[in-house]
């Protein structure tokens, strides 16, 4: 083969690959703060979800999550109880039990349980829809992740609370009896901006002021399992598409050896 | 009738014949036609082209299938493709795959002329078929991207239909008649709706169509921008010829395999491309209150996005941004090279294209980037550069010294 | 090249080689071209949302009053449910020289319809109201003895595109242009609930 088509080759494969990495969930990481450390800075934008959509265990532990916390407000109007039984493997009986909504049928979508006049007058806006949260993010998966464990107390709101991912949500922190309430510590940071110097405030590291039901680590594995189900109902089918994938990209590489050992053959003839 | 002796399938063969070329077209248009036998990696990008543009057809169709247009059903209705339809997913990604990959294809393959001068007369018609097939791609491109209606497609069709608006007298009168409505709307939608479905594939078929006759009346240039046709054998055909049937037609298929591989790579396992294919605010619906961090459109658009926002001022801003399209149309003339392929050309000539093609992708990363601090200083540059390379043009094409240009093409049997 | 016995060799290698790759790719592709097809075609099935409305129907009978016919659909489909007046039940085997298949062994119905009265409970018919010839919908004629339809009609169905008649049992006459009985759907009682759309063990009142 010349060494142009070769290297053009090598150039476009390593590309998709190198993106691929970066869609595919990295290590776990967890909050680096040490005690007494107090200079230290957290890089919580570093933090990752770290979850596998394949793994089934923890998309059943999620969607229980998601129906216990997050169902009363939130819908996921795009999946229906059925679809999603069938993925995660819930039987019917315990769709009925613990997820259903008295009134509702298997084959119906997940609507939220908030009445959006309700929620307007009690929040300031509707709860947005779930479906598509973990692809309409930066940061996708590891958004949400963020988001659902940077909720810091701040009085000057009127739910009390504010989170570092999305400044000024008008989420409450749903999670705090299970992962504790926390304080963020900022520390006045000073910048030299055109000639003048400004001081900004830097998140620096939480402190937990009331201790949650659940360790550090069981919290992230819970939040984890939660973001991990919302990954699926982002894209239901992704686990399918891999799969199916290597079978197609192999059939193709062998049919293009095939095609290559034939030009190669006629070729010969030209001189 | 089939004349006695022969069989059915040879009969059969005569009607069809006495009422339809077939034959005398495969003859001519595969057989018969010598195409020159040093084409390299570069003439690979003509056929993919065609190839992407079926996949884009047969796709496209059978979303239409499925799709409902019309402001409030449009993105339930890409969701309900991709998770009620089966394999809808599928066919989804490879439409989205499909038209990024239509544009890399279709800029390599206009690279290649770049490279090789093939826009030189007698072939400057076929580049303006081209070029208006490129045209023609860019307004599918960007029509097709406001279909699934999510934010990126609402607030993408509202900036670059402003842009008319910067026309002088009829701009704003224009803008309200493209939408059809005082905003970006219901009937934009539907209007895009149609012609993307319908009139611009019509378009492009035509031109592309068009674009292979007028290929096929010159004869293809190759790389050493040699005229092949002006060296017969004795038998009357090119002696660097060869016939397009079966050399390029299984060299193209091995190039296909390949484009293939890397293209069902992306649609099964990196779909999104990292938000270049599949860009993340459009996963949200169209929202006319709450714009997008950073508007910008598809890859494929931002180097001219970028040249539009490096001028201070709105209509000089779009006019750059049209000419930075335009003068690719000019090329034929502008270039004054007494040589075709940059094989034989010197070093002004070469440092120039280097330049363009630098300038080129420093634009697309750029338009991509927020337009803040260095980012702005640089788009300004690149834009410079990349004019420079159009309007020194017919200067440094005769300035530039060429080194004489063989008979007989260079090729090297592997 | 050499001599011609060589080259001639070759040029019978190059043939037989270039014949078998040739084949080979083809073939190759050929799957390919299929398995790339089936996508596209399994798209056109019923849809996720097209079998979740075509899901089982269920039916409150304490709201059927006696000789009543309700029409509720089904798959897209219209479906009847007729509360049979008894009396005209015992009658129905007096049909079976005028019907064109009064055993209904070349009609399409669920095995526990397979009979004289054509569902699961004499008092209630259950069928698709769709005419079994072009596709019409057959209107009620359930009295005995009607103007258009003359002294001896015993009761049934008629349908008005081009006058096929049905007994009360769904089951064609003789003289129609419909050739087999009207269909009946797979469904079952329970208590007081017709679930249209599910065979079961569970189906006797």
């Amino acid at each position: 083969m010349s060494k142009p088509l070769l290297a053009l080759l090598l150039l476009l494969l390593v590309g998709p690959s190198l993106a691929w990495s970066a869609e595919a969930p990295a290590a776990a990481g967890t909050e680096a703060a040490h005690e007494g450390e107090a200079a230290a800075h957290v890089d919580w934008h570093s933090w990752h979800a770290g979850n596998e959509v394949s793994n089934l265990s923890s998309l059943q532990r999620g969607a229980r999550n998601f129906f216990a916390y997050c169902a009363s407000c939130h819908s996921l109007k795009y999946m229906r109880y059925s679809r999603m039984a069938e993925d995660l493997k819930i039987s019917t009986e315990q769709l009925q039990q613990h997820i259903l909504p008295p009134d509702a049928r298997a084959a119906d979508y997940i609507v939220g349980g908030l009445n959006p006049t309700d929620a307007v007058a009690w929040f300031g806006k509707e709860p947005p829809d779930l479906s598509l949260i973990t692809r309409a993010r930066h940061g996708g998966v590891d958004y949400v992740y963020r988001f659902l464990k940077t909720f810091y107390v701040d009085p000057a709101r009127a739910t009390n609370t504010n989170n570092l991912q999305l400044a000024g949500a008008a989420m409450p922190a749903i999670l705090s009896d299970l992962g504790g309430v926390q304080e963020a510590v900022f520390t006045d940071v000073e910048n030299v901006v055109d000639g003048k110097t400004v001081t900004v405030k830097v998140f620096s590291h939480f402190e937990t002021t009331t201790p949650g039901l659940m360790t550090p680590v069981q919290f992230d594995a819970f939040v984890r399992d939660t973001v991990n189900f919302l990954d699926y109902v982002g894209e239901p089918t992704q686990v399918v598409r891999r799969e199916i994938g290597v079978w197609v990209v192999l059939f193709l590489l062998a049919l293009t050896w095939m095609a290559w050992l034939l030009k190669k053959d006629y070729w010969k003839d030209v001189h | 009738m089939a004349a006695a002796g022969e069989t059915n399938r040879g009969g059969f063969r005569v009607w069809l014949n006495k009422r339809l070329p077939v034959d005398k077209f495969v003859s001519d248009q595969l057989l018969e036609y010598y195409a020159p036998k040093n084409f390299n990696i570069w003439y690979f990008f003509g056929s993919l082209a065609l190839v992407v543009l079926v996949i884009q057809l047969l796709s496209g169709i059978f979303l239409t299938m499925f799709y409902k247009v019309g402001e409030s059903t449009a993105f339930d209705s890409i969701e309900f493709i991709r998770r009620e339809i089966e394999y809808g997913w599928l066919i989804q990604y490879i439409h989205s795959t499909g038209a990024s990959a239509f544009f890399i294809v279709v800029y390599l393959h206009m690279f290649r002329a770049l490279l090789y001068g093939s826009y030189k007369a007698p072939r400057e018609l076929l580049w303006i078929f081209g070029m208006l097939i490129y045209l023609a791609l860019m307004a599918e491109a960007f029509m097709g991207y406001v279909l699934p209606w999510g934010n990126m497609s609402y607030w993408g069709a509202q900036v670059i239909v402003n842009l008319f608006s910067t026309i002088p007298v009829f701009g704003p009168g224009l803008v309200e008649w493209i939408r059809g409505d005082y905003g970006i709307a219901d009937a934009t939608l539907n209007r895009f709706f149609a012609l993307h479905v319908v009139a611009v594939p019509l378009a492009i078929i035509l031109l592309v169509t068009l674009h292979l006759v007028a290929l096929r009346q010159v004869g293809s240039n190759n790389p050493d921008g040699i005229e092949i046709k002006e060296n017969k054998g004795a038998d009357g055909k090119p002696v660097d010829g060869i016939p397009f049937h079966p050399y390029y037609t299984i060299k193209d298929i091995v190039g296909i395999g390949v484009f293939l591989v890397l293209f069902c790579i992306v649609v099964f396992f990196v779909p999104t491309f990292g938000g270049l294919f599949l860009e993340v605010p459009n996963f949200d619906p169209a929202n006319p209150l709450s714009t997008p961090e950073h508007i910008a459109p598809s890859w494929y658009f931002t180097p001219f996005y970028a040249i539009l926002r490096a001028v201070p001022d709105q209509k000089m801003g779009a006019l750059l941004m049209l000419l930075s399209v335009v003068a690719w149309f000019f090329l034929p003339w502008l270039d004054r090279s007494p040589v075709k392929s940059m094989r034989y050309r010197g070093w002004w000539c070469r440092g120039f294209l280097a330049m363009f093609v630098i300038s080129f992708l420093a634009l697309m990363y750029l338009g991509l980037a927020p337009a803040e601090g260095i980012y702005v200083t640089l788009a300004r540059i690149f834009s410079v550069s990349y004019f420079a390379f159009f309007v020194l043009m017919p200067f440094y094409t005769r300035w530039d010294r060429v080194k004489p240009v063989p008979q007989r093409v260079t090729f090297h049997h592997e | 090249m050499t001599d011609a016995g060589v080259v001639a060799d070759d040029a019978a290698v190059d043939l037989s080689r270039r014949k078998f790759l040739t084949v080979a790719t083809s073939a190759t592709a050929a799957v390919g071209v299929v398995v790339a097809a089936t996508p596209f075609v399994a798209s056109w099935k019923p849809s996720e949302r097209a079998r979740a409305m075509g899901a089982p129907l269920d039916f409150d009978l304490s709201k059927l009053q006696p000789g009543q016919l309700v029409t509720v659909v089904w798959r897209k489909q219209p479906i009847y449910i007729v509360s049979r007046p008894n009396e005209l039940v015992g009658k129905l085997s007096a049909n079976d020289a005028s019907l064109k298949d009064p055993q209904s062994a070349a009609s399409d119905q669920p095995e526990y319809a397979k009979n004289v009265m054509r569902s699961r409970r004499a008092d209630l018919l259950v069928l698709v109201g769709t005419c079994t010839h072009l596709g019409c919908l057959p209107k009620q004629r359930f009295e005995p003895g009607d103007a258009t339809l003359g002294a001896d009609w015993p009761g049934g169905f008629f349908c008005p595109c081009h006058g096929s008649r049905f007994d009360l049992a769904g089951r064609v006459f003789a003289g129609s242009p419909a050739s087999t009985n009207l269909r009946i759907p797979p469904y079952i009682i329970n208590g007081n609930t017709l679930t249209i759309g599910v065979d079961g063990a569970a189906g006797a009142a």
